[in-house]
């Protein structure tokens, strides 16, 4: 039991990554990763926001929605969900822990329509699902599963803050300057993580 | 009929969460500082950081809380202070004008570059090779990192040596953080002698390196009334406190590195 969520875990952040796989959430990919603590601010935000909207999201789906036959509602539901939660997130937050909320102040509102967020919530049913259980094991395994993608997110936007960093010093060609050669640059990235294809199964069978 | 059921389903969910964030709003609000935003009204935006704090909000709540002076803010003025010192009802205070002034003179006239640089235009790295491009060590590199850090456009880069508009100059000291030789410093705006070098090396190398260069002669010194001037490491500097402005060093300077400037 212990071994799955150890797989959930690192698949998600190494083989299944969000970013680099799955290429959601590329619009802050691109446009925080210019610095290392921005970069981490963010994603520590993303973290939070994924725990704990699927969280949320999960038991919505599986005692609402499905009972009555509702799923197809599913994507305008938690959008609603995600949205008035980051809100929720942000008085608390500014309320209890200024200086956190100093700290990922701006970045909170943009998570609110990040499309990586939606993802893991809507992802983690159609992955861990089972209607026998609804509230079982397969919750956990979600909220594993949610964290780790949160996890990936912070991994590949640290990676590529060092990247753009060392871009910064580079004597790119004009017509490469810019955006162009920030996205080449993500493509690679997106490549060399293609290499932990296969790692976990290999790993923990 | 089927429709009506998902319809009151979301308009619920919405419903809900928009109670729930009002309530939390109303029991979670945290007090606005008042006169920290009306400050922040007055500051001009710049956020250039002069003042010392985390840009004109940082230096706003400090304000509010009385843990600042008003009239830290140069690019703001005296103008600035005094409307913030309405605010605050306090006293405004005198705002001494600043502007930057860049110490040094090498333009290509008189120096010369000693290797061709050809790699990343910028002077922070060019100053990592081999100690620079040009023949003096000190001086300025004229790839116009200054120049691109000024937010008021009042910088320009000609003839290999960067020179300040002052009529533009705020005073925010972008400049003087951007220069890797450290050239570039905030002086008082009147009229007072400023020695244009930092050559710190002997006299006979500094003549080699430079025909504007100050080689530490001591003949302005010997001129200074009021003593403002001292030479350290064969090089002269002004006591901006003590000069009164006289002119004679500027005379005598046989480089004519000292110079009247009136900024």
């Amino acid at each position: 039991m212990i071994k799955s969520l150890i797989a959930i875990f690192l698949a998600a952040i190494l083989t299944e990554n969000y970013i680099l796989n799955k290429f959601l959430g590329i619009c802050p990919f691109l446009g925080v990763s210019k610095k290392l603590n921005t970069a981490v601010g963010m994603s520590c935000a993303v973290i939070a926001v994924m725990v704990i909207a699927t969280a949320v999201t999960w038991p919505i789906y599986t005692l609402i929605l499905v009972p009555n036959n509702l799923a197809y509602l599913q994507t305008i539901v938690f959008i609603l969900i995600i949205a008035a939660l980051v809100q929720l997130i942000e008085t608390i937050m500014h309320k209890y822990m200024p200086p956190l909320y100093n700290a990922l102040g701006i970045y909170l509102p943009l998570i609110t329509t990040n499309c990586a967020v939606l993802g893991v919530t809507m992802l983690v049913i159609d992955k861990f699902y089972n209607p026998a259980s609804p509230m079982g094991f397969s919750y956990v395994q979600a909220l594993v599963n949610a964290f780790g993608s949160g996890v990936g997110f912070l991994v590949a936007m640290v990676i590529f803050a060092g990247v753009r960093e060392k871009l910064e010093m580079c004597d790119v060609p004009k017509f490469l300057k810019g955006l162009p050669i920030t996205l080449i640059a993500a493509s690679l990235v997106a490549v060399s993580f293609l290499g932990f294809s296969g790692l976990v199964d290999g790993m923990l069978g | 009929m089927d429709i009506l059921f998902p319809v009151l389903l979301v308009a619920g969910i919405g419903l809900i969460a928009g109670l729930i964030l009002a309530v939390a709003s109303i029991i979670m609000a945290v007090p606005k500082d008042e006169t920290a935003e009306a400050i922040l009204e007055v500051l001009p935006g710049a956020n250039c950081g002069a003042c010392g704090f985390s840009g004109c909000s940082g230096y706003a709540q400090a304000l509010a809380k009385g843990e600042a002076k008003p009239g830290l803010c140069s690019p703001g003025g005296q103008e600035c202070a005094a409307q913030v010192a309405a605010i605050l009802g306090t006293e405004a205070g005198e705002v001494e004008r600043k502007a930057a002034v860049v110490a040094c003179t090498g333009s290509l006239d008189v120096t010369h570059e000693k290797m061709v640089y050809d790699g990343i235009a910028s002077c922070a790295a060019a100053a990592m090779v081999a100690g620079g491009p040009a023949d003096c060590r000190f001086g300025c590199i004229g790839l116009g990192d200054c120049a691109a850090a000024c937010p008021y456009g009042a910088i320009k880069v000609c003839n290999g040596l960067a020179s300040i508009d002052t009529s533009r100059c705020k005073a925010c000291g972008m400049c003087v953080a951007a220069c890797p030789r450290h050239l570039i410093q905030l002086h008082p705006a009147k009229k007072q002698a400023k020695v244009l070098c930092s050559n710190c090396d002997k006299g006979a190398a500094t003549m080699k390196a430079c025909s504007m260069g100050c080689i530490g002669c001591m003949k302005c010194v010997k001129n200074c009334e009021v003593g403002a001037i001292k030479v350290e490491n064969f090089h002269a500097t002004v006591d901006p406190e003590k000069c009164i402005g006289c002119g004679k060093c500027a005379e005598v300077c046989p480089r004519h590195v000292i110079q009247m400037l009136d900024i």
